[in-house]
């Protein structure tokens, strides 16, 4: 959908275990001149216990935002974050805080997340300190065991960030983030700004902490093959909507999205699944403080019609699969092949 | 038209020297395009700015760059005017640091042509807005009277390549002109720098970390790490017939999007190494899965005559050095 609609989300009840649901949410920044960034407009998505969802999208999506949102580092400004059974949205003061700690988050630049000035090991035992018997009992041993789940050499605690390479200190940053054995992982872009031969260390080393410590994991990132390594289900937003949505292997073998399949055609080494020339899109991505009418990504779409401008598309879903397109016209090519 | 030989790029810092460059040579000819693939650290900005004459005093160079005949670095040292962003140009990575934010962007493209080949001011400011339709901007009437921060971060990038072609240099040098871009947005920068390349018989070196920018884009591909070139061959070799561990460690270790999803990854492991006081071995032995005790005496000279497919190893992997049979045996180089 650049849509709206929460068509995908999945029933509470026993069988469906779900952790975290987002419903109809909504950020807005103020940006002065009574005019307003729509950075994230009705969005609805819901995680599993145990599952990874990546979010996937082009800069000023909204991805980073949804993340945020969540564990409420931006204020919210209309919908509901319901992870078990509470709404975050509505949470404030001392209620926050104790929540927090179930869900935590990994940044992109790993060196400048952390504080320059400190110890790569008080970093880490920070949050031990501030929630001291509460969550977990603040040891040395808790810290050394962090750092040899993360792969960094206990020798290296008494060094400060700077001292480190970036795939350490990401190292680091993921020691922090599992220091209060949170249940929710939140990653936003966190292989983005290291080196190819350290992103698969990274991304290796998160699927073995995801294991070891029964996490639930939200992955944001703009690199769809990196999102397809990592994910079970996959969110494809656009300027502040949800465009697709299903199971990583419906996503990429059958992308129904025209925003989906110019994405996936655009990439340096193209899917095998769409033709080079649906990449053709314009390149300018409209404002998010005056959005297009309808379908927020008509003006670059190839398939456009005076629908699209008219009317916004609400999520589908298509034929009894996970798959959930908010689109007047997805590609249904590959469709008619699924049931033979 | 341009080569180079055993360029040398060192800079001395407290910590001690640092061998930023280390013996690359290599030929470019006119209308091809040349990519150089590495990691940070590996050298390949270096080498390109030493090309442009941009590296600060305190580098210390040695090498023979010819261009068209020319000495490079002598046309460098003796101070010439008009050879520098006009024979050969360069495009930086991020386009907003690379532009001035308090002039219009037309007047900044005109300043180019101006200084170089004397245009009067309207000359210049009507070339400029032809520059910018060349470069693929929507509205180019509109967009000389802008500046920087009005524009997307793909116009922007836009504006800068139209700088660098004002004077139609033969050689355009790239560096990473796509890796502060969306993937939608890269595409029609890299279709348009082909197009562009092909249209004027321009030779192109487009410096880049992502060996899929490379593939399909460049006639050759030269692998650079810790300040060496360790494998350089067309690009179709390089890719279906590597010979370098480095490079085959590197394609392996990337997630593919034609992959199946939750494959296990097969990272290189370790860090890249220091520059600073480099043993004298191959750089790469300490994370190479095929290093063997000799790797560590001294460092390996890249095979073969320029213009082959080179590689700077001792124990390739493929051809008749079979990756099974070069597995099997004790790494005895590893410690």
């Amino acid at each position: 959908m650049a849509g709206s609609g929460s068509a995908q989300l999945r029933p509470q009840d026993p069988k469906n275990d779900v952790l975290l649901s987002v419903k109809d949410l909504v950020v807005q920044f103020p940006a002065g001149r009574k005019r307003v960034v729509h950075a994230v407009s009705s969005v609805s998505f819901d995680l599993m216990k145990g599952e990874t969802l990546g979010i996937v999208g082009e800069s000023g999506c909204g991805k980073s935002t949804v993340a945020k949102a969540i564990v409420r580092l931006v204020d919210i400004t209309a919908g509901e974050v319901i992870y078990d059974g509470r709404n975050l949205a509505a949470l404030t003061g001392e209620e926050l805080r104790k929540v927090r700690p179930r869900l935590q988050m990994i940044f992109q630049d790993p060196i400048s997340s952390l504080n320059p000035r400190r110890r790569v090991r008080d970093v880490i035992a920070e949050g031990l300190a501030v929630w001291g018997d509460d969550i977990s009992s603040w040891s040395r041993n808790r810290v050394d065991e962090l750092m040899d789940a993360v792969g960094v050499e206990a020798s290296y605690g008494a060094r400060r960030p700077h001292e480190l390479s970036g795939g350490q200190c990401q190292r680091i940053g993921i020691a922090r983030a599992l220091a209060l054995e949170p249940k929710v992982l939140i990653c936003d872009e966190p292989v983005s700004s290291l080196d190819v031969s350290i992103q698969a260390q990274i991304l290796n080393l998160l699927q073995d902490m995801k294991s070891r410590y029964g996490l639930t994991v939200l992955f944001i990132s703009h690199d769809l093959s990196v999102v397809k390594n990592v994910s079970d289900r996959i969110v494809v937003m656009y300027l502040g909507k949800v465009c697709e949505i299903g199971s990583t292997a419906e996503i990429y073998a059958r992308p129904a999205h025209p925003y989906t399949r110019a994405l996936l055609a655009s990439i340096p080494e193209p899917a095998a699944t769409v033709e080079p020339r649906e990449g053709d899109i314009g390149d300018e991505l409209p404002s998010a403080t005056a959005p297009p009418s309808g379908c927020r990504f008509h003006t670059r779409c190839l398939h456009a019609t005076e629908v699209c401008q008219q009317q916004e598309p609400v999520s589908t879903q298509l034929g009894d699969a996970d798959h959930y397109v908010a689109c007047h016209h997805p590609v249904e090519v590959q469709l008619k092949s699924r049931h033979p | 038209m341009l080569s180079v030989r055993d360029l040398q790029v060192r800079f001395a810092t407290e910590r001690g020297t640092v061998n930023a460059v280390n013996g690359v040579s290599f030929d470019l000819h006119e209308g091809k395009t040349l990519a150089i693939v590495g990691e940070s650290g590996s050298g390949k900005s270096v080498t390109a700015k030493t090309l442009m004459n941009l590296l600060p005093r305190s580098a210390h160079v040695s090498g023979e760059v010819t261009f068209n005949g020319q000495d490079v670095r002598a046309l460098a040292a003796a101070g010439t005017k008009h050879f520098f962003g006009v024979q050969m140009a360069m495009v930086f990575q991020d386009p907003m640091t690379s532009l001035n934010p308090v002039k219009k962007v037309g007047e900044q493209i005109a300043e180019t042509l101006r200084y170089h080949l004397g245009r009067s001011r309207s000359e210049a400011l009507s070339e400029a807005q032809n520059l910018l339709t060349t470069v693929g901007t929507p509205e180019p009437e509109r967009r000389i009277s802008q500046y920087p921060h009005e524009l997307s971060g793909g116009l922007r990038q836009r504006v800068v390549i139209a700088m660098a072609l004002a004077c139609q240099p033969r050689l355009l040098i790239a560096d990473e002109p796509t890796t502060a871009v969306d993937v939608t947005v890269q595409k029609h920068l890299l279709d348009m720098l082909d197009e562009l390349r092909r249209e004027r018989g321009m030779a192109l070196i487009l410096i880049t970390h992502d060996l899929g920018v490379a593939h399909g884009r460049a006639d050759d591909v030269a692998v650079m790490y810790a300040g060496r070139l360790v494998e350089v061959a067309a690009a179709e070799t390089l890719f279906e017939d590597m010979r370098h561990p480095y490079t085959e460690a590197l394609l392996r270790s990337i997630p593919r999007i034609n992959d199946p999803a939750h494959q296990r990854l097969d990272p290189i492991p370790g860090n890249p190494p220091e520059l600073i006081d480099p043993p004298d071995a191959c750089s790469f032995a300490p994370r190479c899965d095929y290093a063997h005790a000799d790797c560590l005496d001294g460092v390996p000279e890249l095979s073969g005559q320029l213009g082959q497919h080179r590689f700077a190893c001792l124990h390739p992997t493929g051809g008749e050095d079979s990756i099974s049979s070069n597995r099997d045996t004790p790494r005895s180089g590893r410690d």
